[in-house]
């Protein structure tokens, strides 16, 4: 019984050291971004590169709000992630919902396409659009063409999630004389919030990540931080500290909420809900 | 349009609570009615819009004429079209390929049972929802020639330095790299989700028949997880083929064209050149690319699984 047990134990610990062998390049990468962002140029040039450096540079953190106006690009991208989420979840959620009940098959067929044409054609008509509006400018262009991303997302999600919710329920309390309405507002969305919590969680990541739909649309106010990062690069002499503080910036928020709603996202993925865009 | 079949047992609880039948028959097309009108106004639309601008002539500040399928004739004969192609293929496969075996291996790895296992996942899935920009960025000072780390770890163990995405013919492949370390765990969870549902019991009586490790693999969990493997594949495929954020941010097609896929070179043509028309047709024809080969692709799941139940 005792070798036994050792040989368990022997086996977890030996997997242990595979899956931080398998994860180091992940590992790897983020300590080495963190690392960049701290080091002064100096360091940062240095052959052999240094990891931990003598002399902490948090001032690349204070020169990345500082100089590039990052508190106005991350109020523009909380405006447009919020704005395109929640606008997406009104409308997906019921459209989930009607679509899982009337087994619409063709409109399923039609979020299924859309999330596989390349958002840049896309952006073609609708740039011009809002060219001919006057929206250029202006947030709005961006958080209407954030909807084609975050709206098959949602609609997706929560076509699969109600399909497997009981439909009993609801019957039941049709029955006792509930307007559809009802039934969708007190018996159907109730039951349905783990789902609803997914597609939020994906369409905020997908949407804060998106960069294509920013680099034709925003103008030098309107920028989201992909754009304001990637606009650091060929605006000014390339520093590695700040640009590497900035891009820890960017991705923060994104990886915190990984970390906490692991669960979530890994449901929401394997129901296949690929990035849209 | 509306009609909505009540199942028996409902019917019978209807019958027992003496209530109309029909009468509660449930409208549900209000709840599709606004997302239909949004998808219509900025999916639909555009779709169609595309379309027309692609039999058109227009680069923007000049005349708009129609063209007929010139467009679609110029772009026959365009070589940095084809090249675009060919960079998208290569570019597609190679995405495709090294992440469904490193995510498999993944899986069989977090499939096991050790200390840490939830947060060590938790980790392992991060990159993948990172943002790309960000992550291009990093990439980007960590392939520098000189002043990159990578060069600098290959020193150590006794490789010379590689040039990566600043040399024609190591741009494509340094760009996989970073596909590939973004979107293994993607396979890695969805294998994973194939491998919970993986009996147990002919692992047992290979055991006795003294099969090793990569015969069990290979005539017991590979055509098991077959299915999902497809499944992986699919969704690669559509996210690889239409990848753009980490092309543009770190080499923009370049150098030269070295990089230049066909998303890339939409880009270019359409918001570079703002040639409009010829940028449409590009994305018509690319449109169907993606849609043909998703078709291929569903048609070489349907195969799967049936030989899968063939095999049985």
């Amino acid at each position: 019984m005792i070798p036994k047990l050792t040989h368990r134990a022997w086996n977890r610990l030996g997997l242990f050291f595979v899956a931080l062998v398998m994860i180091s390049p992940v590992i790897l990468f983020f300590v080495w971004m963190i690392s960049l962002s701290l080091k002064y140029e100096i360091d940062n040039g240095a052959y052999p590169p240094i990891l931990i450096p003598e002399n902490i540079a948090w001032s690349n953190y204070a020169k990345v709000f500082e100089e590039n106006n990052f508190l106005l690009y991350f109020w523009n991208s909380i405006l447009v992630t919020g704005a395109a989420t929640i606008l997406a979840l009104v409308i997906g959620v019921p459209a989930g919902y009607g679509i899982a009940r009337l087994k619409a098959e063709k409109a399923a067929m039609v979020i299924m396409i859309a999330r596989m044409t390349p958002g840049l054609s896309f952006l073609i008509p609708l740039f011009l659009l809002f060219q001919w509006m006057n929206l250029l400018g202006t947030l709005w262009p961006q958080i209407i063409i954030h909807l084609v991303v975050t709206v098959p997302i949602v609609v997706w999600i929560m076509i699969g999630y109600f399909e497997t919710t009981p439909k009993e329920l609801e019957e039941a309390a049709s029955i006792d004389g509930a307007t559809s309405w009802q039934v969708f507002r007190l018996v159907a969305l109730p039951i349905a919030k783990p789902g609803i919590v997914v597609a939020f969680i994906l369409a905020v990541i997908f949407s804060w990540n998106n960069f294509v739909f920013g680099i034709v649309l925003a103008s030098r106010e309107t920028r989201t931080l992909p754009v304001a990062v990637y606009n650091m690069l060929s605006f000014e002499q390339v520093s590695w500290g700040p640009l590497a503080a900035a891009a820890l910036i960017v991705t923060l928020p994104v990886l915190v909420l990984t970390m906490f709603a692991q669960k979530q996202i890994v449901a929401g993925l394997t129901a296949g809900a690929v990035k849209g865009g | 349009m509306a009609s909505v079949t009540i199942e028996p047992t409902a019917a019978r609880d209807l019958a027992a609570k003496g209530g109309k039948p029909q009468r509660l028959a449930p409208n549900y097309w209000p709840f599709v009615m606004p997302a239909l009108v949004v998808i219509g106004a900025v999916i639909v639309f555009p779709w169609v819009f595309t379309l027309w601008m692609s039999v058109n002539s227009w680069t923007l500040g000049q005349e708009q004429t129609f063209a007929g399928l010139d467009n679609y004739i110029r772009l026959a004969g365009d070589m940095r079209f084809w090249e675009s192609m060919w960079h998208t293929l290569v570019y597609t496969a190679l995405s495709v390929i090294a992440p469904l075996i490193l995510g498999t291996l993944a899986a069989l790895i977090f499939d096991g049972e050790f200390p840490l296992r939830g947060f060590l996942r938790g980790v392992f899935v991060m990159p993948m929802m990172a943002t790309p920009v960000a992550i291009a960025l990093v990439w980007t000072m960590m392939f520098h020639p000189q002043l990159g780390v990578l060069n600098y770890l290959l020193s150590l163990v006794g490789i010379g330095a590689q040039e990566w995405i600043y040399n024609q013919s190591t741009v494509i492949p340094a760009l996989v790299l970073v596909e590939t370390w973004q979107w293994t765990p993607l396979i890695m969870l969805i294998v994973l989700g194939g491998l919970a549902a993986v009996p147990r019991e002919p692992y047992e009586s290979a055991e006795i028949d003294g099969a090793n490790a990569w015969q069990k693999f290979r005539y017991l969990t590979l055509p098991m997880i077959a299915p999902f493997l497809m499944i992986g594949v699919i969704i690669r495929s559509i996210d690889a083929v239409k990848s753009f954020d980490i092309i543009y941010a770190m080499t923009q097609g370049g150098p030269g064209t070295a990089s230049e896929t066909i998303n890339i070179y939409l880009y270019n043509t359409a918001f570079s050149y703002y040639d409009i028309g010829y940028g449409s047709a590009m994305a018509v024809v690319f449109f169907f690319v993606i849609i043909a080969l998703s078709f291929v692709l569903m048609m070489v799941r349907a195969r799967t699984n049936w030989s899968d139940m063939e095999d049985r």
